[in-house]
């Protein structure tokens, strides 16, 4: 097992856990804009389905680039998407961070993403495994080149999101 | 309850001559046990396309109504449909959902199975004496049959022969429908699935609707470019029309110009495709293959809808599986094309993400209108639903009558279907 003790990991890792929990507090709260603004111009943002990587190729849940995000959030914003108006409210927690590569200004790192939606009185909860890859902006920030949200039983029966993971 | 002795001898009241439908139609679960029986252990039930089991020994799981089904192609290539379920003690003897193998062995005390469902192995046979007879103890078997790729079974020993079940029109739609292979076999190339709190029957009328298209979809049609857009306002602009094929099946025109992919190939290809074929030209294909390869990526201009199980719609195969009186699981088959150029199956899967499934910008706007004609239903049970509309103008066509794009026509079809096999 890799040692994470030493100082210069646990400054990285808490850098990108405070990144991403920016970012879920903005999904929770439904800051869409302020989430377009996380990422890169060709960022892409995946839900796909089963174990496969090859994305382009597969049928995915999503795979946005950025024209599909800001389509994505028009619709959710615009009104005239029954699912979306409302849409469900969510609540997340992201946890068990683990860092998998540092490639000069692209880290890359896993981690848990448990979600609770609520609509009509019920209430469903999803898990998921989300894997970033994160650019360093010269200001010291990230932004999001990839998103790659698996959720559990993600090419089985699930329901149908009006949210984002 | 007998089946002999029907609870609802009284169909008229539950689907009236004047085309209106009782509340109970989607809520009452005795009426739903009985529509398990006498439609969907009667009727051919859509259980898998050709090339999810391409072959020897691969096999895919499905189901017939309520029942778990393995659908296996054998080692002469013929296709068997098969209950999942042990005949010593029940347990299912697959929890694959697709794979290959060369048999089926239970897990609980490893009775084997051949690929065409017969006995083949019992451990310790010794305590059956000798009068067991494996021949009788085979998996359960159902009639199997296939039309152009698509594999239909049915538990009923006298039901019609598919195609006779189907029709020449409907045969011939399904025909026109594979033409969006391009010229290559139609291949899926992976499935969306969500389930729904809804009565199976509505979404056996939703693929026939296209009166909800320009108000469930209008934020999928605000995402598209002018020319596409234009193409989807088929209620405001369109000379589409809906049409009973018989047996409970009905096609919905939309896009009457893409009914055959093989026509007009010498159209301008769309601005949406330009760059596709320009990867296409790039690849080496030539002009008039990528012309039709293009055409074909859009898909058909119509929806095949098939009593009681299956739709093809527009470029996709979309299934339902009644699972109780309120709930339904639906399932959205992304077709492309087998041995095809990879960059256009890539933009059929986008197309495909961008409307369907859990994240698409169609189904979950779908599935909320689908939820709530269910959970309005608790209200004023004696109030009827309506499926009248268009009654007014219809006019005979070659099998059944033929109404305007936004009709009820295709709902009626498959309520009288429907009718028809409960009251047999």
């Amino acid at each position: 097992m890799k040692d994470v003790t030493n100082t210069q990991d646990l400054a990285l890792l808490s850098q990108v856990a405070a990144f991403i929990w920016a970012e879920a507090d903005m999904l929770d709260a439904k800051a869409y804009e302020d989430w377009l603004e996380l990422w890169t111009k060709d960022g892409l943002y995946i839900m796909p389905m089963g174990e496969g990587e090859d994305y382009a190729n597969s049928l995915n849940l999503c795979y946005d680039n950025d024209k599909m995000r800001r389509d994505r959030i028009g619709r959710f914003r615009q009104g005239f998407s029954i699912s979306s108006a409302p849409a469900a409210q969510t609540v997340r927690a992201m946890s068990r961070f683990v860092i998998e590569k540092v490639e000069g200004d692209a880290v890359t790192v896993r981690c848990a993403e448990q979600l609770v939606e609520d609509k009509f009185g019920r209430q469903r909860l999803f898990a998921a495994n989300t894997t970033y890859t994160l650019i360093r902006q010269p200001d010291g920030g990230f932004k999001i080149a990839q998103k790659v949200a698996r959720l559990l039983n993600s090419d089985g029966m699930l329901t149908s999101l009006s949210y984002l993971f | 309850m007998s089946l002999d002795t029907p609870k609802f001898s009284d169909l008229d009241a539950l689907y009236s001559a004047d085309s209106k439908i009782a509340t109970a139609m989607y809520e009452d679960p005795e009426l739903f046990a009985e529509e398990m029986e006498r439609v969907f252990k009667r009727t051919w039930v859509w259980v898998a396309h050709e090339s999810e089991f391409p072959d020897k020994g691969s096999f895919k799981l499905s189901t017939v109504g309520l029942e778990p089904v393995i659908v296996v192609r054998d080692r002469k290539d013929k296709i068997h449909v098969m209950v999942n379920r042990c005949r010593h003690r029940a347990a299912t003897v697959c929890e694959v959902k697709k794979g290959k193998t060369s048999s089926f062995q239970c897990p609980y005390h490893g009775w084997g199975y051949g690929l065409d469902g017969s006995l083949r192995a019992v451990p310790y046979p010794e305590q059956y004496g000798d009068d067991f007879d494996k021949a009788q103890h085979g998996l359960l078997k159902l009639r199997a049959e296939s039309y152009n790729g698509m594999v239909f079974a049915t538990f009923n020993e006298d039901a019609e022969p598919l195609v006779d079940f189907l029709g020449p029109q409907v045969c011939r739609y399904i025909d026109l429908f594979m033409k969006q292979g391009g010229g290559f076999p139609i291949k899926v190339l992976g499935e969306h699935q969500f389930t729904v709190p809804m009565n199976w029957k509505v979404q056996l009328e939703n693929t026939t609707d296209g009166y909800h298209f320009p108000v469930v979809h209008k934020s999928f049609m605000q995402t598209l470019d002018g020319e596409t857009n234009d193409m989807f306002d088929f209620l405001e602009k369109g000379k589409g029309w809906i049409e009973d094929l018989g047996n409970g099946h009905s096609v919905m025109v939309m896009i009457p110009e893409l009914v055959d992919l093989d026509d007009n190939l010498d159209a301008p290809i769309p601005d949406r495709f330009a760059e596709l074929a320009q990867e296409l030209r790039d690849d080496g294909y030539p002009e008039a293959q990528v012309k039709k390869i293009v055409r074909a990526v859009g898909g058909a201009g119509f929806n095949l809808n098939l009593f009681p199980n299956v739709s093809f719609s527009l470029a996709f195969f979309r299934v339902l599986t009644p699972v109780t009186v309120e709930r339904t699981d639906i399932r959205h088959l992304a077709l492309g094309m087998d041995g095809g150029p990879a960059a256009a199956n890539r933009m059929r899967l986008r197309l495909h993400e961008h409307f369907q499934g859990p994240m698409g910008f169609g189904s979950p706007d779908d599935a909320e209108v689908w939820e709530r004609v269910q959970r309005g239903t608790k209200g004023g049970e004696a109030l009827p639903i309506l499926v009248n509309r268009g009654l007014i103008d219809e006019v005979p066509g070659e099998v059944g009558p033929k109404g305007h794009i936004s009709a009820e026509t295709g709902m009626r079809a498959a309520y009288a279907m429907w009718k028809r096999m409960m009251a047999q």
